[in-house]
């Protein structure tokens, strides 16, 4: 936590984690489908299921999935916002097993035929915290500018990704590897202290084994 | 980094401001200058100054409708003279209303520390300004001196209401907005630690109780309890009363009382206010 995170943030009320951590987790949700959202199921449990309604948490959700930042006062109307660019969606709460009381899981379709599933609490003061991608167990925030890569497990990945990082005088301020099982499906989260520039995220998306590489910035 | 008021007073050899805004440049992966950092600060501001101002109007109702509309109520009344408390404190509170009643109705607001207790420091910083002149540097080296106090509390007590009940919130807000008040009207920083644990005192086992889980009742009426708080803190620090009870002891009396009170009374929207009868309709 910093100075800014109590001057702030900048948001739309009226609550930091029914409201603009829900609209965070619509946002990072529409960054790692990599494209425009068609159709979202949304799914509300605990504290959400209860209150999403008076917090506008349904509101929030679709604005951050249509791209909106915790500070855009098209937040209140962004049900309209979602009617008029064609985004269809659905809200249901969910009860899930052990999870935090304020978690949502977003099913979300792109318009060129991508899919992305996110399960996310708000955990306070607008942060968040994604628990699953893709029904698989991750755990990133999103805090800091942080790159998400989807690869395959494969000797070397690793190796690739800092190395790039390297020859781009980037560092590498903390890197979590998660992975369902030997040589199946992995997730690289590497929180950085700077921004990557659009070339290296080219080059990074060129390689064989990755197959989705997101660039999670100012949430 | 020591994460006590007493380490903060040390390092700051009086200029509070400076030494946050060293610890934001430390922490900030974005910001690479005090010039970036103040600007957003500025911009902070303006977001203040626009949420006390769409907030005063007439019309507002909240997404459920239980607030809205009571800042203007109250400024008229402050202007028509049907109030007691005068017009410095009677402008501060209708801002309070202000801000927080924006907040409710999904308008833009600052989290300062949270949005359940956004209209605190706003209320206080623009009707101070509005009385005495202060330039918007001024006031941004009041949200500095608020931040760093706040930034304390976040790290060794709690600024969430889920966690510390509203103490944590609007507790904190008002501890912060006291401290900014000293450094405004020329206190040292020993008073505006000292004025940080009046109002911290004053707040001490507030409740976190909304009904129907929703930030708006109590918790509207509560920015406007704070303010008043805070400012009657900041007066005795700056008349030269000295608190008994170091701050960061206080601080840490909140995180005690926060861990014992019971989860109906901590934003559950079970105890207290939420559980009024007439409210559970």
């Amino acid at each position: 936590m910093n100075l800014f995170d109590i001057i702030g943030p900048i948001m739309i009320g009226p609550s930091s984690s029914h409201t603009a951590g829900a609209a965070r987790i619509g946002r990072v949700t529409r960054m790692l489908l990599g494209e425009e959202v068609k159709k979202a199921e949304i799914y509300f449990h605990g504290s959400f299921a209860k209150t999403w309604e008076g917090h506008g948490a349904d509101r929030a959700v679709i604005g951050g999935l249509l791209g909106l930042s915790v500070a855009d006062e098209r937040m209140r109307l962004s049900r309209e916002l979602a009617a008029e660019k064609g985004m269809a969606y659905t809200i249901e709460p969910i009860q899930l097993r052990e999870a935090h009381p304020n978690t949502v899981i977003i099913n979300a379709f792109g318009a060129g035929g991508k899919q992305v599933k996110v399960q996310a609490a708000s955990v306070g003061g607008g942060s968040i915290f994604v628990q699953y991608l893709n029904d698989m167990e991750v755990g990133f925030s999103g805090e800091r500018t942080t790159l998400i890569i989807q690869h395959r497990d494969t000797p070397g990945a690793i190796a690739q990704v800092s190395q790039m990082l390297a020859w781009a005088r980037m560092n590498i301020a903390t890197m979590r590897v998660f992975r369902e099982d030997k040589g199946g499906r992995a997730v690289m989260a590497l929180e950085l202290d700077s921004v990557p520039e659009d070339k290296l995220l080219t080059s990074l998306r060129a390689m064989d084994a990755f197959e989705n590489v997101t660039l999670l910035e100012k949430l | 980094m020591d994460h006590s008021v007493k380490s903060l007073l040390e390092q700051a050899g009086g200029n509070i401001a400076a030494i946050a805004r060293q610890w934001q440049l430390q922490n900030d992966v974005h910001a690479q200058s005090v010039e970036e950092l103040d600007a957003y600060m500025h911009e902070v501001l303006s977001v203040m100054r626009d949420s006390a101002v769409k907030g005063m109007e007439k019309d507002l109702r909240s997404v459920r409708g239980l607030t809205g509309g009571n800042a203007y109520k109250l400024m008229e009344g402050v202007k028509a003279g049907k109030t007691a408390g005068g017009s410095l404190i009677g402008r501060m509170a209708a801002r309070a209303l202000a801000v927080a009643e924006c907040n409710a109705a999904m308008g833009r607001i600052v989290a300062a520390p949270t949005a359940g207790a956004c209209g605190i420091l706003p209320a206080v910083l623009l009707t101070l300004q509005e009385e005495y002149g202060y330039t918007d540097d001024q006031l941004v080296n009041a949200l500095y001196v608020a931040g760093a106090f706040g930034l304390v509390i976040a790290h060794r007590a709690s600024i969430s209401g889920a966690q510390g009940g509203c103490q944590a919130e609007c507790g904190s807000a008002a501890g912060m907005a006291a401290a900014a008040i000293v450094y405004l009207k020329g206190g040292d920083a020993a008073q505006a630690a000292d004025a940080c644990s009046f109002a911290l005192m004053n707040l001490l086992g507030l409740v976190c109780d909304p009904v129907k889980g929703l930030v708006e009742v109590p918790c509207v009426f509560r920015n406007v309890g704070a303010i008043s708080i805070a400012l009657t803190a900041a007066d005795m620090a700056l008349s030269g009363i000295v608190c008994p009870i170091p701050c960061d002891e206080v601080i840490d009396a909140m995180r005690q009382v926060g861990d014992a009170l019971p989860s109906s009374l901590r934003e559950t929207g079970e105890g207290g206010c939420a559980g009024c009868p007439s409210m559970c309709k």
